[in-house]
């Protein structure tokens, strides 16, 4: 499949999966790639803390005001990455304003009456940040809109807050945003969402959940699957080292031995426990798989990213076009 | 050593640390640990994946301990946190008839508070925890904290609550007794009226409901939340901080272990789960040369894997020597990748074997 058509496929992204995945490396590598494609990017950070900024090697955390990680990208030299935070705090008193009333946004900051309102309705945070993702949706600001969703169950509840909302609160402003929301992320040409994992046996089995609960609950379209940290192939690893070192011509030094039969040994069985998780998640859930290797590398860093990035190209390459 | 006068010693340990490193399954071991050394242990999990709450006999949510067999001298026994059936118990505790507890758990506000209300559950996993150690005479208890989303929400959880539940607004719903709180109660009329228009009147209906049935009660969860506090800081608490080698959770994990020394908490023991193993200490350049001086020779690959694992090491290594510095020398345990899931207690009994060697 053409990355460009992959990545435009719908302008809104959401990269989501437990804690531990490497989701931020994941997100960067994806806006990388879809810059390289000539897209102009917008990563949109819900928690703080993500280093997402150190992956494009800038220092410091990211703000509710827009930066510029990545520009003069792709064959157009128009793809670029930008990046900023959205939390629900900021987005309401953006709500209030916008919507008239932000002497109810000042009373609502001043008297902490946020969590009062927040427990009547809950879900009511995660809408009006979500409210705000729909709005950069619809303004044409970026060509994509990556999403970093929060870890794990909360990405659930965080997905299922519109549909929630909409059972308590039937008429109103809020009633609206959060209709406006759900039709967002129900509609495949507009959002999907990418969950990523690694090639363990309970990252899969909590993606699995994940995914059918999203699908039933939610009601959002699944891009393909990203399986992180899987050890690139290494053949030859099964030779004995004393016989490969005779026919090399070459003496080991005492404990070499022993070393290179382990570390073999044990490359081999991870490998091998890998591709079973594989194999099941493919079983278990028909989707497509982004496979991003894992890096022995000394760091984790801009170079890494871009090296990730180059696999995500590749892997979305060899995906089947959709029928149409 | 660092584990061990903790699990001999203290009566409660509380393992902390981001989501996807494996504190369930560390604070799991430790609790068995304490077992085998004969003390009555209990482990409060917190949405363990199955197959490790299968293992405990956990078949879902249960707040009363279930009792995991085994040959140990000491007790095993395990619960899986139930917020809601924490906070109904707590309700029901300080209540003072059993009409106020049926209105207050009826009250759909309420039904929100233990689902939505950010803190809710951390400040019932501190709840259940006050609970297992004053109320149940068990010897050790070891609790696997939420993923939390801000570092050390749950030690501000409990008085987060009781600050909700004390909240101005509050007092203001309750309705005038004084003149001047007449005035003010003009005013926050006309803010919930707007407030109803943009959330919808039924909600805040049932809120102020709440605040209704709610009322003679917080004294009894203020008081409550303070010892549970106290309990936090005591000398017999300890704090077990669990991380992995990976860059972003080993960061996350120093500034974690900065902020409860900024709350006058030592971190008490360091343990690092999935580190890569170290076949041959040694420069992963050089040997990165001898591979490519063999090249074409089946000595090749295995060089190549050696050096790509050398790499790995020294990355770990890294990582891990900036987070070892926000704690004291010597307190950090290591736990190598293991081959599989721990999904049995076998398998937890590998963990403690490497926690407490």
């Amino acid at each position: 499949m053409d990355p460009v058509q992959f990545f435009a496929a719908s302008r809104l992204v959401i990269v989501a999966g437990k804690g531990g995945v490497g989701k931020t490396t994941v997100t960067a590598a994806l806006a990388r790639a879809a810059a390289g494609a000539g897209l102009r990017v917008l990563v949109v950070e819900v928690e703080g803390r993500s280093g997402l900024a150190g992956m494009f090697g800038l220092p410091g955390e990211l703000s509710y005001t827009e930066v510029s990680l990545l520009r003069d990208q792709g064959p157009s030299g128009q793809g670029e990455v930008r990046a900023r935070t959205l939390t629900p705090d900021e987005a309401l008193s953006e709500y209030l304003h916008d919507h008239g009333l932000r002497r109810l946004s000042h009373r609502l900051a001043r008297t902490g009456a946020l969590d009062v309102v927040a427990t009547a309705a809950p879900g009511i945070q995660d809408i009006l940040v979500l409210g705000k993702v729909k709005q950069l949706e619809r303004s044409g600001t970026a060509d994509l809109v990556l999403l970093d969703a929060p870890a794990a169950g909360h990405a659930i509840s965080f997905l299922r807050s519109a549909r929630g909302l909409l059972d308590a609160v039937h008429v109103g402003p809020v009633a609206t945003q959060a209709a406006d929301v759900l039709e967002l992320l129900t509609d495949p040409r507009r959002c999907s969402v990418l969950l990523v994992t690694l090639p363990e046996e309970t990252p899969v089995n909590e993606l699995i959940e994940t995914a059918y609960s999203l699908e039933d609950q939610v009601g959002v379209h699944l891009g393909p699957v990203v399986v992180n940290g899987l050890y690139p192939a290494l053949g030859g690893l099964d030779a004995d080292p004393e016989a490969a070192a005779a026919a090399a011509g070459v003496t080991l030094l005492p404990g070499e031995v022993d070393a290179l039969r382990a570390a073999a040994a044990f490359r081999t069985a991870r490998q091998g426990l890998q591709q079973a998780q594989v194999e099941r998640l493919a079983e278990r859930l028909p989707l497509p798989q982004v496979r991003l290797p894992f890096l022995f590398t000394p760091d984790v860093g801009p170079a890494e990213a871009a090296e990730l990035a180059v696999a995500v190209t590749r892997e979305i390459g060899a995906l089947a076009a959709p029928a149409s | 050593m660092t584990l061990h006068p903790l699990v001999e010693r203290r009566s409660i340990l509380l393992c902390c640390g981001t989501g996807g490193v494996g504190k369930t399954t560390t604070a799991a071991a430790i609790a068995l640990e304490g077992a085998r050394r004969g003390r009555r242990s209990v482990v409060v999990t917190i949405d363990p994946a199955k197959r490790l709450a299968d293992a405990l006999g956990l078949g879902g949510l249960t707040n009363t301990p279930t009792r995991v067999e085994g040959a140990w001298p000491g007790e095993l026994w395990a619960v899986m946190l139930d917020t809601k059936a924490t906070f109904d118990e707590l309700v029901a505790k300080h209540a003072t008839s059993s009409e106020q507890v049926e209105r207050i758990l009826a009250n759909p506000f309420y039904r929100n508070i233990s689902g939505a209300l950010s803190g809710t559950q951390e400040y019932m996993a501190m709840e259940k925890l006050y609970e297992l150690h004053e109320e149940s005479s068990f010897e050790l208890v070891v609790v696997d904290t939420p993923p939390t989303r801000r570092a050390l929400d749950f030690l501000d959880a409990p008085g987060r609550l009781t600050r909700f539940l004390d909240h101005r607004l509050y007092k203001l719903l309750l309705g005038p007794t004084r003149g001047y709180l007449r005035a003010v109660n003009v005013a926050a009329q006309a803010f919930l009226r707007t407030v109803s228009r943009v959330v919808g009147s039924e909600v805040i209906d049932d809120a102020i409901a709440f605040f209704q049935a709610f009322e003679g009660m917080e004294q009894g969860f203020r008081a409550r939340a303070g010892r549970v506090l106290e309990l936090l800081s005591a000398p017999g608490t300890g704090y077990v901080l669990v991380a992995s080698p990976r860059r972003d959770t080993a960061e996350e994990a120093a500034f974690f272990a900065g902020k409860l020394r900024a709350n006058g908490i030592p971190v008490d023991a360091l343990v690092v789960n999935r580190v890569h193993p170290t076949f041959l200490p040694g420069d992963a350049a050089a040997t990165r040369e001898r591979a490519d001086a063999v090249a074409g020779t089946p000595l090749a690959p295995l060089l190549a894997n050696l050096a790509d694992f050398q790499l790995v090491a020294a990355r770990e290594d890294e990582d891990l020597a900036r987070l070892a510095g926000e704690v004291e020398a010597g307190l950090l345990t290591r736990v190598p990748f293991l081959p599989d899931d721990v999904h049995d207690l076998d398998g937890l009994a590998v963990v403690a074997g490497h926690l407490f060697r």
